[in-house]
């Protein structure tokens, strides 16, 4: 329903890192850059970027997240063609969320809603625009699949990693109880509510934990960090990867011994 | 009720601490949640009448003032008196006025959870009227001097034993043990309630503007004896809770009992429409329809949260929600608990005390993708997060810290410039260098330590993707020249 233009493949993407994965886990913007030029794919990365504001604003401080949005529209109204992002929560942000910061704001306010029109999410671009569900890779795996929160129920993203997982040669997914139930990360909410967070992730990580799987994906690094920083503290070596590091040809992920 | 919306946190403390309430807990996921998942898809067009309940209630809401005086004038062309109450005292003292010009001794009740807003049962035995609750529920927390713990499922949270042991306190009988037992015990001490009260009070699950009718909708067939038996009937609604017609009342029916309790109906649904008419058998001598505003106006003046009066009570946002599933129903310290809970509480008792209740979510979407008439409530969490932090637009509801707006500027900064940026990152990686582990932080420092209480913290990456970018793109250059 974004889709601005199926009759032709895009040959340059434009990547929104967005500010966790830039700072915490890189690798994952590295295996997005892997995965589109591997299918000849030029991927642009405007060096200026920074946050797309989502943190002020889930935590109330609009004045303080919109100039940092508005920055977010500078860069990116500077370049054509499709943006990519490999975050449901980042992109629901600017899709979903900015008309409410930018609300009493007309010139922001058009500006986003032509900006939205070309953010994809990293899934979603790759099923939706590219029209590919198999990227013909191989990973001799066990693994399970967390549905992220703002994927699934904010840009209602779902068969698109589901197929492009499903289609991983040697990939075992195992299903998981409540998978489309959150893990309690949140953002602020993580920190400032931390015991009933971590309730909500002790739940999550002993339905990932019932599955017997080696492996946790995911489509946001923010639950990433937050499941993954849960397991290592319960002592479990299960491993937590975006769901770009798994389709990502040249990442190396092998079952944890 | 008196609200108690600022100790959320500590109340949520506790009820995480519960075993036998987290136990609880799960019976409104594996129940209630379940069962509105299989109503929903065993109903041809389920998303269409979805769209149709919140088109009706947008439209009612929109023009709200228009179908408040169709439903009075109906009310009265039916025989019943109405009372607009501007807020709790208001509705109180016309009940009370009423049960004295009646020389009223009993009261019967059945659900209503505007009477809970009112604290009505206390403010009639304060007048020396015994009041006893009929839906079960209510009857057992009502015993245990509690408040409901779920809108549709207000003893949720109470095990048979507890259940027994109120029961069999109360009557001064022997302690009875099975469901079947418990129920005809229930069923024994409130009829002879029934039978002698002189006055009932409901409340409405719908009112029908063009009839004049309300509506209630239960499972127990105590609403349907409350409002035939005694000899005055009251029912008391929020200003919000009318419809146009009858038609729509089908259509709201078909969802409302579906996401509550994922019945197709339930075994009662009673219409009221007045008191007994002259060639009628049986019904009240006086009806009267009391509907509330207590703050309602509030949310019908802020567009941005409007929405939250096309509420129809069905639970279903609190059945599919992780965060009312650990703290339970209390810890939201006013009527209405959960999802819709934490818009509708802060609003109508004090938003500056009731700012823990919107920052209580992880924005999951849940409660949205239940609601049934798509009420967008992580949208409005956000916009109280927002009024509460900034103070805008009433000064006088700024609930943030200095501390707090201080981090929020600092961060805008960081994030202005990438060079900031790239700093702010060195900065911190200068300072947990010495703390990490295999590049992860068992006590992370400052607004983070709250993390790090039961979750590793990762550090930042060696080198943030724009610089691994960039030398990338330096690298490949040399090899391709």
């Amino acid at each position: 329903m974004y889709i601005e233009n199926t009759s032709e493949t895009p040959h340059r993407v434009n990547l929104f890192v967005t500010c966790l994965v830039d700072q915490f886990m890189p690798n994952v913007g590295m295996s997005v850059v892997n995965i589109l030029e591997a299918r000849g794919i030029e991927v642009h990365f405007p060096s200026d970027q920074t946050c797309c504001g989502q943190p002020a604003f889930n935590s109330g401080f609009r004045d303080d997240a919109r100039p940092v949005a508005s920055r977010f529209l500078d860069i990116f109204e500077a370049t054509e063609g499709p943006i990519v992002c490999p975050s449901g929560s980042c992109v629901a942000m600017v899709r979903n969320f900015y008309p409410d910061l930018f609300r009493g704001y007309p010139d922001e306010l058009a500006r986003a809603e032509r900006l939205s029109k070309r953010i994809y999410e990293f899934s979603e671009f790759i099923v939706d625009v590219l029209g590919i569900e198999d990227l013909n890779i191989r990973k001799d795996l066990d693994a399970t699949y967390h549905r992220c929160c703002h994927l699934l129920r904010e840009l209602h993203v779902d068969e698109q990693p589901s197929s492009l997982l499903s289609n991983v040669a040697g990939l075992e997914l195992k299903p998981m109880e409540r998978s489309e139930v959150c893990c309690g990360f949140g953002g602020a909410f993580s920190v400032k509510m931390s015991d009933v967070s971590t309730a909500m992730l002790n739940e999550k990580l002993d339905n990932v934990q019932a599955t017997g799987a080696s492996t946790l994906i995911a489509g946001d690094t923010g639950c990433i960090m937050h499941m993954q920083g849960g397991l290592r503290r319960r002592g479990s070596d299960i491993q937590v990867v975006h769901i770009a590091e798994m389709l990502d040809p040249t990442s190396n992920l092998s079952r944890a011994s | 009720m008196q609200p108690a919306t600022k100790a959320f946190n500590t109340a949520a403390s506790r009820a995480l601490a519960d075993v036998r309430l987290q136990q609880a807990h799960e019976v409104v996921y594996n129940g209630f949640h379940h069962a509105r998942l299989s109503a929903a898809a065993d109903t041809d067009d389920w998303e269409a009448q979805r769209t149709l309940g919140k088109a009706i209630k947008d439209h009612t809401i929109a023009n709200l003032d228009y179908y408040l005086e169709m439903l009075a004038d109906n009310v009265e062309k039916n025989g019943g008196k109405v009372h607009f109450a501007s807020d709790a005292d208001d509705a109180n003292a016309y009940v009370r006025n009423i049960a004295a010009q009646n020389d009223v001794k009993t009261v019967i009740k059945s659900k209503s959870m505007v009477s809970e807003e009112m604290g009505l049962n206390h403010v009639l035995e304060a007048d020396n009227i015994e009041v006893v609750e009929t839906d079960l529920g209510e009857y057992i927390i009502q015993l245990a001097g509690e408040a409901p713990y779920h809108i549709i499922a207000p003893a949720i949270h109470k095990t048979k034993e507890q259940v027994a042991d109120l029961l069999a306190e109360e009557s001064n009988t022997q302690r009875r043990d099975t469901a079947e037992e418990l129920t005809r015990q229930a069923r024994e001490m409130l009829r002879e309630v029934f039978q002698r009260a002189d006055m009932s009070i409901t409340g409405a699950n719908f009112a029908v503007a063009e009839t004049g009718s309300i509506v209630l909708v239960t499972n127990e067939g105590n609403g349907r004896m409350a409002t035939s038996m005694p000899r005055i009937h009251v029912a008391a609604m929020g200003m919000e809770k009318l419809i146009p017609s009858v038609a729509d009342l089908s259509a709201m029916l078909r969802i409302l009992i579906r996401s509550a309790t994922g019945q197709r109906i339930s075994c009662y649904v009673t219409m009221v429409n007045g008191p007994r008419a002259q060639d009628e058998e049986d019904g009240p001598e006086e009806f009267h329809l009391v509907i509330m505003n207590n703050g309602r106006d509030r949310l019908l003046q802020d567009e941005s949260l409007r929405e939250a009066l096309n509420c129809i009570r069905c639970g279903a946002c609190m059945n599919s929600c992780p965060v009312y599933r650990k703290v339970g129903g209390h810890s939201y310290g006013w009527v209405y608990p959960g999802p819709i809970g934490s818009i509708v509480s802060p609003v109508l008792t004090g938003l500056k005390d009731g700012s823990k209740l919107p920052a209580a979510s992880s924005l999951c979407g849940a409660c949205h993708e239940a609601c049934p008439v798509k009420i967008n409530i992580p949208r409005m969490l956000l916009e109280l997060r927002a009024q509460t932090a900034q103070g805008q637009p009433d000064p006088a509801q700024r609930a943030s810290g200095l501390g707090e707006r201080m981090t929020w500027k600092a961060w805008r900064q960081g994030m202005m410039s990438r060079k900031r940026f790239e700093a702010g990152s060195a900065i911190g990686k200068l300072i947990t260098a010495p703390m990490k582990r295999d590049g992860w932080l068992k006590n992370a420092p400052g607004p983070i330590s709250g993390w790090t209480e039961s979750r590793d913290f990762p550090a930042p990456a060696k080198k943030s993707f724009g610089q691994q970018f960039s030398e990338r793109a330096k690298s490949n250059n040399r090899k391709f020249r």
